[in-house]
């Protein structure tokens, strides 16, 4: 007995075929452009971590294995004394002591010291990590023949004393606590003023406004538009109004703790939450809009009242959607460059931003101002500083989205 | 009972000459209705007669759709509830709502039922509050031990009863249903009838409903609502529900309620 599935028609079944062709070709097409994106994806990352470690070339005045018999790292504070006393000229120490008795320096100011004054380290040549694996004998004949005084090292670029280090004009003592520390502050100062203003329009625009309005109309589009203005105008923006007119203000003048001036962290914060509005403001509408139209109805069925019903149930039911937007609005600002640029970050820095009103750097300034450098060493720590800057991303966004996550289980 | 002999401030809502417009669309022509405290009373009628439309007027809830627009009075306890000094926050106090799709608030069961109270102004035992409304909806023995779960777990003829509760927290005098049973199952829709006719020894009802046998069943009072030519909502016959449904007086309604048309 045939089955009614049997194809008996020729041409229904020529048809049925054709129809799954098309479709298996769209199939392919789509996972080729996933496929595309996440190669893209990978490269930038293995290059990135390709920069990051991997052979270097080092001379040195005095080799640390002949100062001691364990790395210079683990020595006593007394030990690293010693070594000070005995290797550094009398006058030279004297204007050490005189600048900070030795005995009350910290070990790592220490250890800085012997680094600086003693052994002497200047690296003449890097390799990147791929190069230091499969090429490692040709690396070690060229590094024979080329520097004859140095010796091969394997250094992660990105390690502990690189996050814990501040600026330094040497790329093996540089580190990025200062420019972590300005980026984390800045975003803080960003979410503080972009997040309570940006709600406030989207409640503003999608509960209160009239929308056969013209001018809210007018507002409506201005928003959308302004997303896509390129960022390096909010810099000029935010220089003009943050740091020249509203000095009094940026620089904690008004507050008693001036500034030399408006390049702050206050008006790097407020340029940037200038540059995020729009994103926040967006998504929260979006989420505002997303929340049923039964609820608000349900509410003021009870008696309550517009702001009891905002409150009450549209704003905890569009939470979650406005956490969507912050995060969005925070990865955005942290790795946006020209604004700080233009408002005056600065790129060498030594001390802990402390407040609003001082002097800062960010990661993403440190990065461009390494990768300027002619020597190899600092496009290394510019590819570490790549990686802390996707890894705090990655922090700041996570715990937001476990915040998110949390918040909806809850409804 | 013989709707007529009631004098004028005995009626729990009336309308008079109420016209309702969506821009410059007629919507609800004329309707003059009155409506007797303490019994359920159904308003029937072909899809876009302006049934939901004159129920949403009672208590103002038009008043957020920002095209909408009446003329005529709405009169409760003899005040017309569209004069400027009177608050719809007020009005919808005392004239609760019920809605098509059950739609309890994202919280607990518990929270459901005591939010009402408490933005308006409750100060008493809550728990108390909580537990003697539920019961009221018949819902408390199904949840009493789950009071801090959440509402959107509960089936869809409890979440129901749970809307039902929710508005009788804050003490209305009138409860206005728009369709209560059009998403639920016979059962459940069975359940929320039985308690319509248990709480209208307390409150005024007005039902809403497609569904003809649910009107001749659960009602006592029937108006029977159409269109008129300019597609405008007009009331044909309002009467008890034993006569509209075996004598109708109108043609359009014998028509309807016979299946001819609608």
């Amino acid at each position: 007995m045939r089955s009614i599935f049997s194809l008996a028609d020729k041409n229904e079944k020529t048809n049925l075929v054709k129809r799954y062709r098309v479709g298996k070709v769209w199939h392919a097409v789509f996972f080729l452009s996933t496929a595309i994106g996440l190669v893209a994806l990978v490269t930038l990352l293995l290059s990135i971590v390709n920069q990051s470690f991997g052979l270097m070339a080092v001379e040195y005045k005095v080799d640390p294995a002949t100062l001691a018999n364990r790395p210079l790292e683990e020595l006593s504070d007394t030990e690293l004394i010693d070594i000070l006393k005995s290797n550094v000229s009398k006058i030279r120490l004297r204007t050490l002591e005189k600048e900070k008795p030795l005995e009350q320096r910290l070990h790592d100011e220490l250890l800085e010291l012997v680094n600086a004054q003693v052994v002497g380290q200047r690296i003449v040549n890097t390799w990147n990590l791929y190069d230091s694996i499969f090429r490692r004998s040709e690396i070690e004949a060229e590094a024979a023949k080329d520097y004859p005084n140095a010796r091969l090292e394997f250094r992660a670029w990105l390690n502990w004393q690189f996050l814990k280090n501040t600026m330094s004009s040497q790329a093996q003592f540089a580190g990025i606590r200062t420019a972590l520390l300005g980026s984390l502050n800045l975003i803080l100062y960003t979410i503080l003023f972009a997040l309570p203003i940006g709600i406030g329009a989207a409640i503003y625009l999608e509960e209160y406004a009239r929308k056969d309005l013209w001018f809210n109309r007018v507002i409506q589009t201005n928003i959308d538009n302004l997303a896509g203005v390129p960022s390096i105008v909010y810099g000029i923006l935010g220089l003009a109004i943050f740091v020249r007119a509203l000095q009094p203000l940026t620089s904690g003048a008004l507050f008693g703790t001036p500034a030399e001036n408006g390049r702050t962290i206050l008006s790097a914060g407020l340029t940037m939450a200038l540059l995020v509005l729009p994103i926040i403001i967006i998504n929260a509408q979006e989420a505002i809009r997303a929340v049923p139209d039964t609820l608000r109805q349900a509410s003021y069925g009870l008696g309550a009242t517009k702001w009891q019903t905002i409150w009450s149930h549209v704003l905890p039911y569009a939470l979650p959607g406005i956490l969507t937007g912050t995060i969005l609005a925070i990865s955005r600002a942290i790795g946006e460059t020209a604004p700080l640029i233009l408002v005056g970050a600065s790129t060498y820095i030594t001390t802990d931003p402390s407040g609003p009103f001082s002097h800062f750097t960010a990661l993403p300034i440190q990065i461009y101002n390494w990768t300027t450098r002619a020597q190899g060493e600092f496009r290394s720590i510019a590819a570490a500083a790549i990686i802390v800057l996707m890894t705090t991303l990655l922090m700041i966004n996570a715990s937001a989205i476990l915040l998110r996550n949390r918040y909806s289980k809850k409804i | 009972m013989n709707t007529d002999t009631l004098s004028q401030n005995d009626y729990a809502i009336e309308t008079h000459a109420l016209n309702i417009y969506y821009g410059n669309f007629l919507a609800v022509k004329n309707v003059n209705l009155r409506i007797p405290p303490k019994k359920i009373t159904a308003i029937i009628g072909p899809s876009g007669c302006g049934k939901s439309t004159v129920l949403r007027a009672f208590n103002r809830m038009n008043d957020l759709i920002p095209s909408a627009r009446q003329e005529g009075k709405v009169l409760f306890h003899g005040k017309n509830i569209y004069d400027p000094d009177v608050d719809p926050v007020q009005v919808r106090r005392m004239i609760g709502m019920v809605f098509q799709k059950p739609n309890p608030f994202p919280k607990s069961i518990y929270e459901n039922v005591a939010w009402g109270a408490r933005i308006n102004g409750f100060s008493g035992n809550t728990d108390e509050l909580v537990e003697q409304t539920l019961r009221q909806a018949a819902l408390w023995d199904e949840v009493k031990d789950n009071l801090h779960k959440s509402a959107l777990a509960l089936s869809g003829g409890q979440q129901q009863r749970l809307c039902i509760a929710r508005a009788l927290a804050v003490k209305p005098e009138i409860i206005l249903m728009d369709e209560p049973c059009s998403a639920l199952d016979p059962i459940a829709t069975l359940k929320i009838e039985d308690l319509m006719r248990e709480l209208s020894s307390r409150y005024t009802i007005i039902i809403v409903t497609h569904n003809m046998q649910q009107a001749a069943r659960a009602s006592d009072l029937t108006a029977f609502f159409t269109m008129d030519e300019d597609r405008a909502g007009v009331m044909v016959e309002f009467g008890l529900t034993s006569q509209i449904f075996t004598r109708p007086k109108n043609k359009q309604t014998e028509d309807y309620i016979t299946g001819r048309f609608g």
